[in-house]
């Protein structure tokens, strides 16, 4: 049995494994789990996931869900080129700081800035208050703002010379506000030019087609009042 | 200079560390950062680390954050016993799917808890609505359930028959609901009987040691009105 990706695009850690396996041609059979039309919560998917969330992986008889943990563990079973996890143990240490750090700062603020900013209004109709999109807005904008001091400084990538697992999640973050009209890289040079040199180093390609559902948010139709109920309820969260 | 770990024993993170490194024999300087005194805010903290939490790790010239960064680090620089962080490809990912996991769910949680609980009212003299607390002890609760069925199950440890990382991750932040009084042991057998074991795999002393301070969080004097002003926003977006 071939590993297998339960994946939705338009989620981005799903983005992250996806350019990942693909770029290191890793065999993989694609399971999509539409997360609009709710299949992450169908009983065939808690079979692979109990949790109910992308991505999963699933490998003969072992699963295993959680992005950074399935990165680690694709990069290691087949051997991806060394500067996606380096080696060298502070290279290393660097990758292993920026996945901690992420979980609850920059994948949080770019989850809420897209909801609240597309999702919420046009796709459920649920109208965001101001004052809550613009604090959302804030807190990226400070994530975005240690992203490019702390992490990138004067460096080509996020944690050394070359690209990272780091790189690859935070740039699908990333992808999440731009996706919903947020202008991530309009004053931020530094990050611009490090985000082409990920594009030129992923493949120009693949990164379009990782990114093509995202990129297509706003051609979304409205949900249908079953789709939006449902969403209403189980993204409630993302609206602090 | 020899390895310095920058900790305050009030800090779940910082318990991991502090056990694992004890627990291992490595040989540190122990810098105490004491956060209810406001000292991670101070100037010569930042220089260790800029984004002012603890715990973090000085290495010569090398500085570290993030727990599990410092943990990942310190396994492998000091070679510790397979159990901690497994060579198996798949066992590792056992413990790489937990450590990614607890971010965002079981860490804030249990910060959440401390904080509603305790923390806020007794040492920052602010009040907690009753509904407030309730919906964060309501989301610990079911954060504990996943705890027991998705990641303990029928197993010894977290991750599988040995201890791990992961264990000792979420031992010590299930301490800080216990040190604000919660019984979060009753009703919960495979839960108890699981902390044991963790206990005795960490050793009794070792882990009475550790938890000294989150033990008598109760007993935090009042803050007075310039360190409350200090330090309100960190607490504030910390538990948000």
């Amino acid at each position: 049995m071939v590993l297998e990706l339960y994946l939705d695009l338009l989620s981005q850690p799903c983005r992250a494994v996806y350019i990942f396996a693909k770029k290191n041609g890793i065999p993989f059979e694609l399971r999509t789990v539409d997360l609009l039309k709710g299949q992450n919560h169908s009983d065939a998917f808690a079979q692979v996931n109990p949790l109910k969330k992308v991505p999963a992986l699933k490998d003969g008889d072992f699963t295993l869900a959680e992005s950074v943990a399935i990165l680690l563990y694709l990069s290691r079973k087949y051997k991806a080129p060394d500067h996606w996890y380096p080696q060298d143990l502070q290279a290393r240490a660097r990758v292993d700081e920026y996945l901690a750090w992420q979980h609850t700062t920059l994948r949080s603020s770019c989850s809420r800035a897209m909801w609240q900013k597309m999702m919420f209004p046009v796709f459920l109709r649920e109208p965001v208050p101001p004052e809550t999109l613009a604090a959302t807005l804030a807190e990226l904008d400070r994530c975005l703002q240690l992203l490019e001091d702390k992490f990138l400084r004067d460096q080509a990538f996020l944690t050394g010379s070359r690209i990272s697992l780091a790189d690859l999640v935070a740039i699908t973050e990333l992808m999440h506000p731009v996706g919903a009209g947020c202008r991530v890289f309009e004053s931020r040079p530094k990050l611009a030019t490090w985000r082409q040199r990920v594009e030129a180093a992923v493949g120009e390609d693949l990164f379009r087609e990782a990114n093509a559902d995202i990129l297509k948010l706003k051609d979304l139709p409205p949900a249908d009042p079953v789709t939006r109920e449902k969403l209403r309820l189980s993204m409630k969260a993302l609206l602090q | 200079m020899g390895l310095e770990l920058y900790l305050d024993l009030l800090s779940q993170p910082c318990r991991a560390v502090y056990i694992f490194a004890k627990k291992n024999g490595i040989p540190f300087e122990l810098r105490a950062v004491e956060l209810l005194k406001g000292q991670h805010l101070s100037d010569a903290f930042a220089q260790v680390n800029p984004l002012k939490k603890v715990p973090a790790l000085k290495d010569g010239d090398f500085t570290l954050t993030e727990s599990v960064a410092i943990l990942l680090y310190l396994t492998r620089k000091y070679e510790v016993p397979d159990h901690w962080y497994p060579q198996d490809l798949q066992a590792r990912a056992r413990v790489d799917e937990y450590l990614a996991w607890q971010h965002t769910t079981l860490r804030r949680n249990c910060l959440r808890a401390l904080w509603h609980k305790v923390m806020l009212p007794v040492f920052l003299g602010e009040p907690v609505s009753p509904q407030m607390l309730a919906a964060t002890l309501a989301e610990l609760d079911e954060t504990l359930q996943l705890l027991e069925d998705q990641f303990l199950q029928n197993k010894a440890f977290l991750a599988g028959p040995h201890i791990s990382l992961a264990d000792l991750v979420a031992v010590t932040e299930l301490m800080h609901p216990v040190g604000a009084g919660c019984q979060i042991f009753e009703g919960r057998p495979k839960l108890a009987a699981w902390q044991q074991r963790v206990v005795a795999a960490v050793g009794e002393e070792l882990f009475r040691e550790a938890h000294e301070v989150i033990l008598k969080a109760r007993d935090s004097p009042p803050a007075d009105p310039i360190i409350k002003q200090k330090l309100m926003p960190g607490v504030l977006a910390m538990i948000r």
